[in-house]
């Protein structure tokens, strides 16, 4: 079975600093860390303490609610810190790195043979089941529930994001193991999307239902996929995992090691030499960021892409989940007039004395400033523009501003995820913070509704 | 900058206090903030709310300068300084700058009080409450000295503008939250608590009234009577103007809306710059030209007879009901006011052809008050959450039929 997708609604945003198809290795780190942060709605119980020494894939917390649920350690070393914020609250686990890495050797699972139950706990123990994520609430997913199908989206089409085609060339042989593996946890079939003139590594993998996507972003979105594929219906849950993700699990699966090299692009405008670094999860940005050369005193540093990145001091980490680090130019600074002159250097949807309609190839240098103040929602009718989901953007948000939980419920809240409202954000007239909005809607749904 | 050094300072200074909207309201206008993004994506289009409210002001100045010409042309021409324009549109006799100066004397103190009164409740609002300024008066201040006679009272205009501004919006929560479109309710303010200033001969010329007291008063100069064609066409009177005059607007009127030329411009301006909805606009014509053909075949059928009082404008040609009276104003600048109108792309077809369609019907059969766009646009503004209501209700139907169709 295999069905294209093609999205007319969107928008691309073309940003300057795109990275060339080279990988370097990164400076190994010599600090870790993991942030609870990453993982939304998981109160971490701590296994490790300070001093404890850890091997690579050796767990140093696991999920409050459900104790199987393990978190490892990204690398061997030693736990340096835990930095606690506001009633204790663990908001980063240190660990520095031995020089010489050695791994926690799990059981390797034969995945054409084993059963749903011990894939399960073999993911559960070994640290990979934080990369299972479930919507609705798009949170880490819940192992009980067996998902009616899972999704992969290996087509990234955010702006400046990792090529994936390009990462994870080479890794055939993970991907399938764990496209393999996780077919079993699922009655229904696992669904992999790949860019529509792409040579995915992931295409010619056995046992998926393969789609190919076009179309403008969000189309590489999974939300975008799941609504044109087998969209969530009430009382549905779906799994999804992001393709280098995957190839973390199949190594697991195939060699027993908890393997967090991950290849990261680093891009944007401020970067001069925009190009992939080979590093770990958690590691310290700094040890390729500057490799790579920046061109700015006054810029931010993304671990995400742009739309959904989360900001990173320069002494900050990569994100559990993130394969693109993207530096914009800091935007705070006052602009003459800024609200009536004619602009041609930023991006836009209407043509009220704004020009991005004219080249629509153009590349631009966005910096962060919002372009506005916040206000009430005025316009109407403009996120739909850049909205592909058949749901209405508008009423929904304010539905989750008013917390009507009926109504949210009604409207489509169980599909979407914050990320499917980057852009309706990014087109806001109002500036209104969508994703946070959509992100604490689902937040009081799951409190509520469960 | 040294300029924007020390503003940055005043602003630092003001932040937290009472003042600090105030403050801010003035330099905002000077300086786009250096406010940066602090959650979600962390870039954002060009365009912010006042940029739109600019767009919509951009369209509506040639309606304003026109008005400009048009009130000194009118005027004039009931004098006798001036005759009949009939060079088309950039005929001599209507641009010249004798004509633009009695308008300009005239519209210049509307467009002062409009802004200074509504702008100054919106200051007051927004320092009573803490909140940002809030652009949506922009507009409005601008609508507001178009859609009224040229001669009324300025305490009236004063009068209406407040209760319009604080009754109309502020009530409610300010801009994005009103209900009612406030540049018309101030118009139907004004038009049900002054009726004789709002309708009749007398106000759509500038100097009828006073040259009326002067004739009172003994004067042997001849009488301005200033009637708009609507008005002459309730009462069953011969129409003095041509299709080709009421097309560039050469006739009696409120200030701005009498070009449906200029208007039309105005539209295309904010159709291609993506702010006024093309939905509502084309929908709301179409609606109009519906209801107006359905009454001129009632008169072909014979069903109505001259001795009617509703003959005349019945009988006027379907097609022209676009050039008359606030129509083509009403449907471009006021009926695509996104705050009141429908939210919903189906929505807004429902919803202006519903007021095109009811702006005809309440022309023609009240022909006391021969304008009827303005009413059915504030009647439509009150129905459009329940169209919308019912749009979205569609979106949820259609989720529950996929579940069903699951479970089944």
């Amino acid at each position: 079975m295999s069905t294209d997708i093609r999205i007319k609604k969107g928008l691309d945003i073309k940003l300057k600093g795109e990275a060339e198809q080279i990988t370097t290795n990164a400076v190994a780190s010599n600090v870790y860390t993991l942030l609870p942060v990453d993982f939304h709605g998981i109160t971490p119980k701590l296994v490790a303490k300070v001093g404890t020494k850890v091997k690579a894939g050796e767990t140093v917390f696991y999920n409050k609610e459900n104790e199987t649920m393990k978190f490892v350690s990204p690398v061997s070393g030693e736990v340096k810190e835990i930095v606690r914020g506001e009633k204790r609250k663990i908001m980063a686990i240190k660990i520095t790195a031995d020089k010489e890495q050695t791994y926690l050797e799990n059981p390797t699972v034969a995945v054409d043979s084993a059963d749903a139950d011990s894939i399960k706990s073999a993911l559960l123990s070994s640290g990979c089941w934080p990369f299972v994520k479930q919507r609705p609430y798009d949170v880490i997913a819940n192992p009980d529930v067996a998902p009616k199908a899972i999704f992969v989206s290996a087509y990234a089409s955010a702006p400046l994001a990792a090529n994936y085609d390009y990462v994870l060339a080479g890794k055939e042989a993970e991907l399938q193991a764990a496209v393999t593996a996780l077919a079993k946890l699922t009655e229904g079939a696992v669904h992999v999307s790949v860019g529509k003139s792409s040579n995915s590594p992931l295409a010619g993998l056995n046992g998926i239902s393969l789609h190919k996507v076009s179309g403008p972003h969000p189309s590489g979105n999974v939300g975008t996929q799941i609504a044109h594929i087998d969209p969530i219906n009430k009382g549905e849950v779906v799994w999804t995992v992001t393709p280098q993700d995957l190839v973390i699990i199949g190594e697991l699966l195939l060699t027993g090691k908890f393997n967090a090299e991950r290849v990261v692009a680093v891009v944007g405008s401020v970067v001069k030499n925009p190009k992939y670094y080979k590093t770990k999860i958690g590691a310290e940005v700094s040890t390729f960021v500057y490799d790579a050369g920046v061109d700015s005193d006054n810029f931010r540093i993304i671990s995400g892409n742009v739309l959904t990145g989360r900001k990173v001091n320069p002494d900050g980490f990569l994100g559990y989940y993130n394969n693109t680090v993207s530096l914009l130019p800091e935007g705070d600074d006052y602009d003459l007039f800024g609200w009536t002159k004619p602009v041609f250097n930023k991006v836009s949807i209407s043509r009220a004395l704004t020009f991005s309609w004219l080249n629509k190839n153009k590349v631009y240098d966005l910096d962060t400033n919002t372009n506005g103040e916040h206000r009430a929602f005025v316009l109407t009718g403009k996120y739909e523009e850049v909205f592909p989901l058949d749901i209405f953007p508008m009423q929904i948000l304010k539905a989750c501003m008013y917390n009507d939980l009926d109504e949210m419920e009604a409207l489509g809240m169980y599909e979407v995820a914050p990320e499917d409202f980057a852009l309706t954000e990014f087109v806001c007239v109002s500036k209104q913070p969508h994703q946070e909005i959509i992100r604490k809607g689902l937040d009081l749904m799951l409190k509520e509704i469960g | 900058m040294a300029l924007k050094q020390n503003l940055h300072n005043l602003k630092e200074k003001y932040k937290g206090t009472k003042m600090a909207p105030l403050f801010n309201g003035f330099h905002t206008f000077l300086y786009a903030p250096n406010e940066t993004t602090h959650s979600g994506g962390h870039i954002r289009g060009a365009d912010d709310l006042k940029r739109t409210m600019n767009t919509v002001i951009m369209a509506l100045v040639p309606c304003l300068l026109f008005g400009m010409f048009n009130a000194g042309y009118q005027h004039h021409l009931q004098t006798g300084e001036v005759s009949q324009a009939v060079g088309g549109f950039f005929s001599g006799e209507f641009w010249n700058m004798a004509n633009f100066w009695v308008g300009f004397l005239k519209i210049i103190p509307l467009v002062i009080v409009s802004y200074v009164i509504g702008l100054g409740i919106e200051f007051i609002f927004a320092i009573k409450n803490g909140h940002e300024i809030e652009e949506g008066y922009l507009v409005t201040g601008m609508l507001v000295p178009l859609i009224v006679p040229v001669d009324i009272p300025l305490w009236m205009l004063a009068v209406a503008v407040i209760f319009g501004v604080v009754i109309g919006k502020e009530v409610f929560g300010g801009t994005g939250m009103n209900i009612l479109n406030p540049a018309l309710l101030i118009r139907a303010f004004l038009f049900f608590a002054y009726p004789t200033w709002m309708s009749g001969d007398k106000v759509w010329v500038t100097g009828a009234v006073e040259r009326t007291n002067e004739i009172a008063a003994g004067s042997s100069a001849d009488a301005i009577s200033g009637e708009t064609v609507l008005g002459s066409l309730a009462q069953g009177q011969e129409v003095a103007f041509s299709v080709a005059d009421m097309f560039y607007g050469f006739i009696p009127g409120s200030v701005g809306e009498t070009s449906t030329l200029l208007i039309l411009a105005g539209a295309l301006f904010l159709i291609f710059s993506k702010i006024g909805s093309w939905r509502i606009m084309l929908s709301a014509t179409l609606g109009a030209l519906v209801m107006g053909f359905m009454f001129n075949k009632v008169v072909d059928f014979g069903w109505i007879t001259e001795s009617s009082k509703f003959y005349a404008l019945m009988d006027t040609t379907f097609w022209h009901h676009l050039l008359l009276g606030g129509f083509a104003f009403g449907a471009v600048y006021m009926a695509t006011d996104p705050v009141t109108a429908s939210q919903t792309t189906k929505g807004k077809w429902i919803y202006g052809f519903l007021i095109g369609f009811i702006s005809v019907l309440i022309r023609v059969f009240n022909p006391a008050y021969p304008e009827g766009v303005m009413l059915a646009i504030l009647l439509m503004n009150v129905f459009a959450p329940t169209i919308d209501h019912y749009v979205v209700q569609g979106n949820v139907k259609r989720r529950m039929k996929r579940l069903k169709a699951k479970t089944a």
